[in-house]
This record gives C-alpha cells, structure tokens and sequence, in this order.
C-alpha cells in the first residue's frame, strides 16, 4: 500500500477496505470466466486446438528455431548497440564542438525515426543489393535497425550516466593532474557504465520485444513461428498465447535480473544507479522506449 | 541529381504520404485517448489499499509491459477479428473492414500503452514525498483534502515528463499497426519501395524526416511542459 497516499488504517477502514478487497476479487473472477466460457463457447478450449504443442514437431520445428531466431537477433542488436552506444556517447562527450554536434543529431534522429520505418528500409536495402546473402537479409535488417535504435538511446543513457556524477570525481581527476580524456576513461565512463548496467538490462527487454517487430519483414522469429503454427494447425489463439507467455516470461526474468543488479551496485558508483522504466527515457525528450 | 529528384517527385506524387501521416497522428490520438482512460484506472487500481485491486493492476502492468506490441497488434487482428469475430463497425458501413482494422489497431496499441501510463501515473504519484502526507495529516486535513490539497497536485505535475515520453513513444507505436493491415506511414513505404526501388533512399529519407518533424517538436514541448511544472526540491 503507498504510505504517502493512506495513513495506517484504523478499525474502521480496515473493515471497508476488506469488503472493497472481497468485492474486488469477486468482480476480476466474474471477468475471468466470462472470458473463458466466452473462449470455450467458441470452441478455443478443444483438445484438438491445445494438443499439437505436446507434439515433438511443433516444438522442433517451429517455437524452438523461432525462440532462437529472436534471441540471435536480441544478441547481436545488443552487442552492436552498445558499441554504437561507447562511441556516440562518447563523441557527444568531445571537447570538439564539430563532434559533439554530428553525435548529436546522429543520435537524436535514429532515436525519433521508429524501429520499424528503419527495419523495413534495411530490409529491402539488404535484399535488393545484394550486400548480404538474400536469405539473411531479414536477419540483418533486424538486427541493424534494433543497433542503431537501442545504440541511441543507450548513447543517452550514457551520457546522463556521467552527466549524473557528482562534479567533484571530475575535479578531483584534473586536479591531479589527469586530462579530460583520461579523466573520462579512467574515472567517470567506469562509474557511469556501472551505473546504467540496470538500464541496459531492461534495455534488452526493449530489444527483445522490439526483435518481433521482425514478423512484419518476414523474419522468421517466434511471433511469426507461432503465426505459422497457428495457420498450419488451425490454432492461432493458443499459438499467440504461447508466444506470448514465452516472451513474458524471459522479458520477467530479466527486469527482475536488472533490479537486483540496480541494488548491488549501487555501493559502487558515486552517481545514482536506478532502473529507468523501459518506458521512460531520461532526458530531453525525443525518444521514449516502449 | 535533379533528374532523380524530379523522379523522385513524381513518385511521391502518386501516393498519399500526407494522408498516411495523417492516420499515424488519428491512431496517435484514439490511441492515447483509450490509453489515458484505461491507465488512469490501472493506477487507481494500483496505488488502492485493497490487496485484489493492487494485484490485478499489477498482474496487467506485468504481463502487458513484457508483451511486444506487434503481439498484441496481430493478437488483435488476427484472433479478435479473425477467430473471435469480434467487429467493431457495423458490416453495412463503405468500408467497414478498413474502419474494423483501423479500430482494432486503436484497441491493441490502448491496451499495450495503457500499462505505461499507469506506470507513469504511478512514478509521479512517487515523487512526492511521504513527509508531504504526513504534514497533510498533522495539520488536520482528512484524506479527500489531503489528496486534493496536497498529494495529487504534486503528482500530476511528476507525472508530466513520463506521460511526455509515453506520447512520443506511441507515436512511432503507431507504425506497427502495419501489423493489423493498417492503412499509414510504414505501409505507405513499404510499398513505394516495393514499386520503386530504385529511389529507396529518398524514400526513407521522406519518411524517417517526417517522423523526426512529428517527434522532435513532441519532445522539446514535453521537456518544456515538464519542466515548468515539476515542484523544485
């Protein structure tokens, strides 16, 4: 309950707040079944329908290979991201004006264009040049427009990262005697980077779930795996639900990984280390990673 | 070079990317609305003193944030309409099945948005800080007027800067509704490339600068707005 909403309840409340509980559970219960005998009323809850995923072929054929497309394609957005990440981040950083600014709206434009309007021109980049074979095309029109995405925003999380500092890491850097590149590299970038490990956590939950965007250029990952599941089987309901709770479930684990990262570290970086909502994008306006 | 952009030129003539914007800011716009509604009762449900209520709020939040909206857009064409036929137009309408996707889109893209704006909701209610209350309470003022008064005031204005981002974000969302068969921005590209590939350049180039116009000015008014309203401590 939020302490700063409701005082500690007296008797009274107690007993107001324990009718509202009952009623309350009562009410998301009656939802409940609506749903399902509104489901079952149309026929979503037949063996026929659940029973190819206890089948070894669905599994090896289809959810398996399209969990590992989505995690291949998450691995390497990542891996890329992070270092678009370190160099635009540091180029926003430059004591050189020019660099500062061509970092700038580097980040800032691939932060405003959406993920899809990226992936759809890399995958008909890819495929009609030529540039990578025309099978992996999907894959990397996948992976380059989650890098050049989530590299931006991981850009700016690095930047509030040192940003965040308290200014006297810094003085105290130049003071004996450090110049501002080896201030940056051997004092502030270390504590930042530890600093938003939490938010590039929950970053990759963005990249995850941004990777079934691929479904839409025909990238064979799980959302499209399970489509074809569903389109094979006659079983879409229960096949989107699979994916979905697959998603959920990997998605879950790594948040709660982040915010146990969050309070470990906390003790080891003058800045302050929180998990920024993969909502919320500190600063500035412009991106907003949903 | 000028031959390519008088080509150019003819090309974009032939589509109607201005009417295809248009949708992204209509689904920006129904969208935000649905989202508005259905995340302010997911952060009363959240912040409520009854367990059940919190629980379901949160079992949403949960499951609904860790979905990819492109799930939940197909979820939406896919088994509402396609499985479960539900319709939310009525058949005699001129066309209803485009209305129909472009309503389901709207639904999916309120459904999955309205988690992060209870979350944003919920963080600004965060900012304020519990001594607020507990002064509320020592001078006297019951819980109406210290919500009134005092907590809800303050939360608003915390809550501007989230619900900003939480806008900008729906409106490049908006482009997965490509998913539902939606008639806007992305499919619009995608099928000027698809006829014309020789210009995809230009044509990414139209298109990527028309959502940095949208979003861009978004951003500098959210950070303006926010700051403004946020309550200096």
């Amino acid at each position: 309950m939020s302490t700063t909403l409701f005082d500690t309840p007296g008797p009274r409340t107690r007993r107001r707040i324990l009718v509202v509980n009952v009623v309350g559970a009562l009410l998301v219960l009656a939802l409940l079944v609506w749903v399902v005998l509104g489901l079952a009323g149309k026929g979503q809850f037949t063996a026929q329908k659940w029973s190819p995923f206890l089948t070894r072929n669905v599994w090896e054929n289809f959810v398996l290979p399209g969990l590992w497309a989505t995690l291949k394609a998450a691995f390497f957005a990542i891996i890329g991201a992070n270092v678009f990440a370190l160099i635009f981040g540091i180029g926003r950083l430059s004591q050189l004006a020019p660099i500062r600014w061509v970092s700038g709206a580097v980040v800032e434009f691939f932060r405003a264009v959406p993920v899809l309007i990226m992936m759809i021109f890399f995958y008909f980049g890819f495929t009609q040049s030529g540039i990578v074979p025309a099978a992996d095309g999907p894959l990397y029109a996948v992976v380059v427009a989650l890098t050049l995405y989530n590299g931006s925003v991981i850009a700016e999380l690095l930047r509030s990262g040192v940003g965040n500092l308290p200014r006297g890491q810094r003085e105290a850097a130049l003071t004996i005697g450090l110049r501002h590149g080896q201030s940056l590299r051997l004092v502030e970038l270390p504590q930042a980077m530890l600093a938003m490990l939490p938010s590039m956590v929950s970053q990759l939950v963005v990249i995850l779930k941004d990777s079934a965007l691929g479904y839409i250029i025909t990238y064979p990952e799980l959302l499209r795996t399970a489509r074809l599941v569903g389109s094979n089987f006659g079983n879409l309901l229960p096949s989107l639900l699979v994916a979905a709770v697959m998603f959920i479930v990997i998605n879950w684990l790594l948040t709660t990984l982040a915010e146990k990262t969050a309070a470990r570290l906390s003790a080891r970086t003058a800045g302050p280390v929180r998990v920024a909502a993969p909502s919320t994008v500190p600063q500035d306006g412009g991106g907003g990673a949903l | 070079m000028g031959e390519y952009l008088s080509g150019f030129a003819e090309v974009v003539e032939q589509y109607d990317v201005l009417s295809a914007f248009g949708a992204n800011l209509r689904l920006t716009l129904f969208s935000g609305l649905g989202a508005l509604v259905l995340g302010t009762i997911l952060a009363a449900l959240r912040v409520s003193p009854a367990p059940s209520l919190r629980w379901v709020g949160a079992a949403y939040v949960t499951l609904v944030r860790n979905t990819p909206l492109t799930l939940v857009v197909v979820f939406c064409s896919l088994v509402l309409w396609g499985q479960l036929d539900v319709q939310l137009v009525s058949r005699d309408e001129a066309g209803w099945l485009e209305v129909n996707s472009f309503r389901l889109a709207v639904l999916g893209l309120s459904a999955y948005t309205g988690a992060f704006v209870c979350e944003a909701l919920r963080s600004g209610v965060n900012t304020v800080p519990v001594g607020q209350a507990e002064a509320a309470r020592a001078i006297g003022l019951g819980f109406g007027a210290s919500m009134r008064l005092v907590i809800l005031p303050q939360a608003f204005r915390g809550s501007v800067a989230p619900l900003g981002n939480t806008l900008i974000a729906l409106t490049k969302n908006t482009t997965v509704a490509q998913a539902a068969g939606v008639f806007q921005a992305s499919s619009v590209m995608n099928t000027m490339i698809e006829f014309y590939p020789q210009y995809i350049v230009a044509i990414f180039l139209l298109f990527a600068l028309g959502f940095v116009a949208i979003v861009l000015p978004m951003g500098l008014l959210a950070t303006y707005v926010s700051r403004k309203a946020a309550v200096r401590r």
